[in-house]
C-alpha cells in the first residue's frame, strides 16, 4: 500500500524542541508561520525579528536569519532591518505585553509610516513568561498576578483592542484577528499569515494579525480547557474579523 | 574640495556621509537638531536612508536592526534623549553589533536647558547602559577634528564589532568654522559574515541575539568582550598635549572647554607662569600615558570641566596620588569665560604676586 | 500495516489536544515515560485512524506526521 503524506513538519521551523508548556499555543503559531515562509518559497529570504517574553527564544526555532530585540522595540528593529534590505520580508513576533503595552508606540508608528513588515501578535490575555501578571489584554474581572481580585474597571481600566486600533491608521495596509481554538480557527490564522505576507510582497504596506491565543500555565487550565477558554471568553471581547484590507488582498 | 564654512551639526553629518554612512535614524532635541535634518535632506542625495523615528528610543533600535544588517548606521542626540538610549546601547554591544552613536551634551540633569555642557562623561565612559562594559568615546575641539573622528569613529565601530560614542557639546554643535573634508585612504574592508541579511546562498541561519541564558556561558561572551575591549584600550587611545614639556602644572580639559583653556594658558605664559594642557581625544579609553609621563614631575593638574566634576576622578586614577588635582568647572549649561581659568590658574600656580 | 500517524514521542508534551480532537478517539496518553517524563501521546489502532490530520494540525510541536493509503486506481 502507497502511503502519501499529508502531514509533516515544516522546514520553515528547526528540529530544536521547543521550551513552551505543554498546550502552549506559540508552538502552533510558530509552525503556521514557519509553513506559510515554506509555501510561499521565502524562507530564505527573511529575516525574523524575536521579541521578549516566552517567545524570546523564538530564534532557536525559526529556521531562517534571526535578530533579538529589546522588550518592546522589535517593531522598530524590523524598520531598521526592512529599510536597509527593502527585498527581504521581515517579521516580528511579539506577545501582548512585548506589543501592547512596553511596544505600543513602536507598533502605532510602524503601522503609520506603511512600514511594510508583518507584525505576528499573540494574544494570550496575560504576562506569561514572568509569572502571570496583567496584561493590557487582561479581560475584565480575569484575575492574574496583578489583579488577585479581577481586573476592575475604575482600577486598571479595560482591555486594549489592538486590531480594531492599528486599523484606523492609514499605513495599516492588512489587520486581521484570528484564534487558535479550533482546527478550524488554526486553519484560518494560517490562511491570514499567509494573506499578511502576501501584502508584505505586494509592498502595501504594514500587515499584523493579531492571534488569540492560550497560556494553560498561568490561566491554571488544561490545554483543552484552555482553547475553550479562548472561545467562550476572549472572542466575545475580541471579534475575530479582517479589520482592514486594502486593496483587497487575497 | 577646498575649505567650506559649516555648522558643527552639519559637519559631524556630512563627515558621517563621507565615511560611508548611508543610514541615519534620529529625533529632534535641541541643541543637535540641525544633524537630523542635514541627513535628511543630504542621504538621498547619496542613495542612503533617512527616517525620523517617534523616539530616541525608537531611533536606537532602528540602528540596532539596520546594524544588523552590516550596513553603517548612526543616530544623534543630546543628554535627555541619551539617556533613552542606555538600553539600546548596552543591547549593541552585547550583540557585538558595530555602530556610531553622537552625543551633543546639553546642560541637566533632567530637563535641564539647551546650552553646553560636558556632564555626561560618566554616562558615556561609565556605561550608562546596564552590564559590564565600555564604549569608545571620541570628543572632537574642533569642527576640523570632527571630520577625522567621525571617519574614526565608523572605522573603530567595524574593525572591533562594537558602537562608538563621539561626544560634542551645545556649543561645537553650533559654531561655524571652515572645513575641509579629504579623501581618505583606504581603511580596509571589514569581515561582515555575521549580518542577517537572510539565508539564501549564505549558509545556515544566523542569529543576532546578546541573550544566554546559561551563566557559565555569560560569563565566557563577557570574558571575550573584555578581551576586546582590552584590545581597544591598547590601541585606540588619542590624546594632544600642549606646552606639558616644563610645566609647573597641567591642565586637563577636552572638548571646547580646552580651546577656552588653551587661550588662559597662553596668558598665564605671558605673565611667566609654567602652564600646560592634556587634551583627551578619546575620553575611553582614557589617555593615561600622557599622565604617567608627568605626575612625577609637576606639582599639580587642574581638571576643567563644564561640569560638577566627572572627568576629574579619571583624571586622579591617573595621576594615583603623585600630585595634587584641582578642579575648575560651571555647569548648568555654562561656559567658562577664559579669564576665568586664567584666575584658577594664577590662583594655584601664580605664586605670590607683590 | 503502513502507518497512518506516526509520533516523535521523544519531544511530546502530553498536552492531550490531540486526544481532545481525534474523530475517531484513536489516540491515547501511553502509561510509559519520554526523556523529558512526559507520557507521550501514542495510536495503537491504526485501522481506524482516517488521516484527517485534526491531531497533526493542533499540536504545538509538530509531532505527528501524518500517511493516508494512495488508492491505485485498477486498469482493465
Amino acid at each position: 500500500m502507497t502511503m502519501k503524506a499529508v502531514f509533516k513538519k515544516t522546514c520553515g521551523l528547526t528540529d530544536k524542541p521547543t521550551h513552551y508548556c505543554p498546550g502552549c499555543t506559540h508552538g502552533l503559531i510558530h509552525r503556521l508561520v514557519g509553513e506559510v515562509l515554506e509555501e510561499m518559497d521565502i524562507l530564505e529570504d527573511t529575516i525574523g525579528v524575536a521579541s521578549v517574553g516566552c517567545s524570546v527564544l523564538s530564534y532557536e526555532y525559526f529556521n531562517c536569519d534571526m535578530i533579538q530585540a529589546a522588550h518592546g522595540r522589535a517593531p522598530a528593529v524590523a524598520s531598521g532591518v526592512k529599510r536597509v534590505l527593502p527585498d527581504r520580508f521581515v517579521f516580528t513576533y511579539q506577545g501582548d505585553g512585548d506589543l501592547a503595552s512596553i511596544g505600543i508606540s513602536e507598533v502605532i508608528h510602524a503601522a503609520a509610516r506603511g512600514e511594510n513588515i508583518t507584525v505576528i501578535f499573540v494574544n494570550n490575555a496575560i504576562y506569561g513568561m514572568t509569572g502571570g501578571q496583567m496584561a493590557p489584554t487582561t479581560l475584565i474581572g480575569q484575575k492574574t498576578a496583578t489583579t488577585p481580585f479581577g481586573r476592575d474597571v475604575s482600577i486598571q481600566g479595560s482591555p486594549i483592542k489592538v486590531c480594531e486600533m492599528i486599523a484606523t491608521l492609514d499605513g495599516a495596509a492588512y489587520i486581521e484577528r484570528v484564534s487558535t481554538h479550533d482546527v478550524l480557527h488554526i486553519q484560518k490564522a494560517k490562511k491570514a499569515i499567509k494573506k499578511a505576507f502576501e501584502t508584505q510582497k505586494k509592498g502595501l504596506g504594514f500587515s499584523m494579525i493579531e492571534v488569540l491565543s492560550t497560556c494553560p500555565t498561568n490561566w491554571g487550565l488544561d490545554p483543552a480547557e484552555s482553547l475553550d477558554w479562548v472561545k467562550d471568553n476572549m472572542v466575545p471581547v475580541y471579534p475575530l474579523s479582517v479589520y482592514k484590507n486594502c486593496e483587497g488582498v487575497k | 574640495m577646498g575649505k567650506v564654512l559649516m555648522k558643527g551639526n552639519e559637519v559631524i553629518a556630512e563627515a558621517a556621509v563621507h565615511a560611508g554612512c548611508k543610514y541615519f535614524f534620529g529625533y529632534p532635541i535641541t541643541p543637535q537638531s540641525e544633524l537630523v535634518a542635514y541627513m535628511a535632506r543630504r542621504l538621498p542625495e547619496v542613495g542612503g536612508l533617512f527616517l525620523q523615528a517617534e523616539s530616541e528610543i525608537a531611533a536606537i533600535n532602528m540602528v540596532y536592526g539596520a546594524a544588523g544588517t552590516g550596513v553603517r548606521v548612526m543616530t544623534s542626540s543630546s543628554s535627555p534623549g541619551f539617556s533613552l538610549k542606555q538600553e539600546g546601547i548596552s543591547y549593541l554591544v552585547g550583540s557585538e553589533l558595530p555602530a556610531v552613536i553622537c552625543n551633543i551634551v546639553r546642560g541637566g540633569p533632567g530637563l535641564g536647558n539647551i546650552q553646553p555642557a560636558q556632564s555626561d562623561y560618566f554616562q558615556v565612559t561609565k556605561g550608562g547602559g546596564h552590564g559590564d562594559y565600555n564604549i569608545p568615546v571620541l570628543a572632537p575641539a574642533s569642527l576640523q577634528e570632527i571630520v577625522e573622528l567621525t571617519q574614526d569613529a565608523f572605522d573603530i565601530a567595524d574593525r572591533y564589532r562594537t558602537p562608538v560614542i563621539l561626544m560634542g557639546d551645545g556649543m561645537l554643535g553650533q559654531m561655524m568654522e571652515p572645513v575641509e573634508f579629504g579623501e581618505r585612504s583606504e581603511t580596509g574592508t571589514f569581515n561582515k559574515e555575521w549580518a542577517t541579511t537572510g539565508t539564501r546562498g549564505d549558509g545556515g541561519p544566523k542569529i543576532i541575539t546578546s541573550l544566554e541564558l546559561d551563566a557559565e556561558s555569560l560569563e565566557e561572551r563577557n570574558r571575550n568582550l573584555q578581551r576586546k575591549f582590552a584590545m581597544i584600550k591598547e590601541n585606540e587611545v588619542r590624546y594632544e598635549t600642549y606646552q606639558i614639556a616644563d610645566a609647573d602644572y597641567i591642565l586637563v580639559a577636552f572638548g571646547t572647554v580646552a580651546r577656552i583653556t588653551m587661550n588662559a594658558i597662553n596668558k598665564a605664559r605671558k605673565n611667566e607662569v609654567k602652564v600646560g594642557l592634556i587634551r583627551p581625544i578619546s575620553l575611553w579609553p582614557f589617555p593615561e600615558k600622557p599622565f604617567i609621563e608627568t605626575r612625577e614631575r609637576v606639582k599639580g593638574y587642574i581638571s576643567v570641566e563644564m561640569s560638577a566634576g566627572q572627568m576629574i576622578e579619571d583624571v586622579r586614577l591617573a595621576v594615583n596620588g603623585f600630585a595634587p588635582v584641582d578642579f575648575f568647572g560651571r555647569t548648568g549649561g555654562v561656559v567658562p569665560t577664559q579669564e576665568e581659568i586664567y584666575d584658577k590658574i594664577m590662583s594655584i600656580a601664580g605664586g605670590i604676586r607683590v | 500495516m503502513e502507518k497512518k500517524v506516526i509520533f516523535n514521542e521523544d519531544i511530546c508534551k502530553s498536552c492531550s489536544l490531540c486526544v481532545q480532537v481525534c474523530p475517531t478517539n484513536v489516540i491515547f496518553l501511553s502509561d510509559y515515560l519520554n526523556g523529558k517524563g512526559y507520557r507521550p501521546a501514542r495510536v495503537v489502532n491504526q485501522e481506524n485512524c482516517i488521516s484527517c490530520a485534526k491531531c497533526a494540525q493542533i499540536c504545538p510541536d509538530s509531532v505527528i506526521a501524518v500517511y493516508r493509503p494512495v488508492k491505485i486506481l485498477q486498469s482493465v
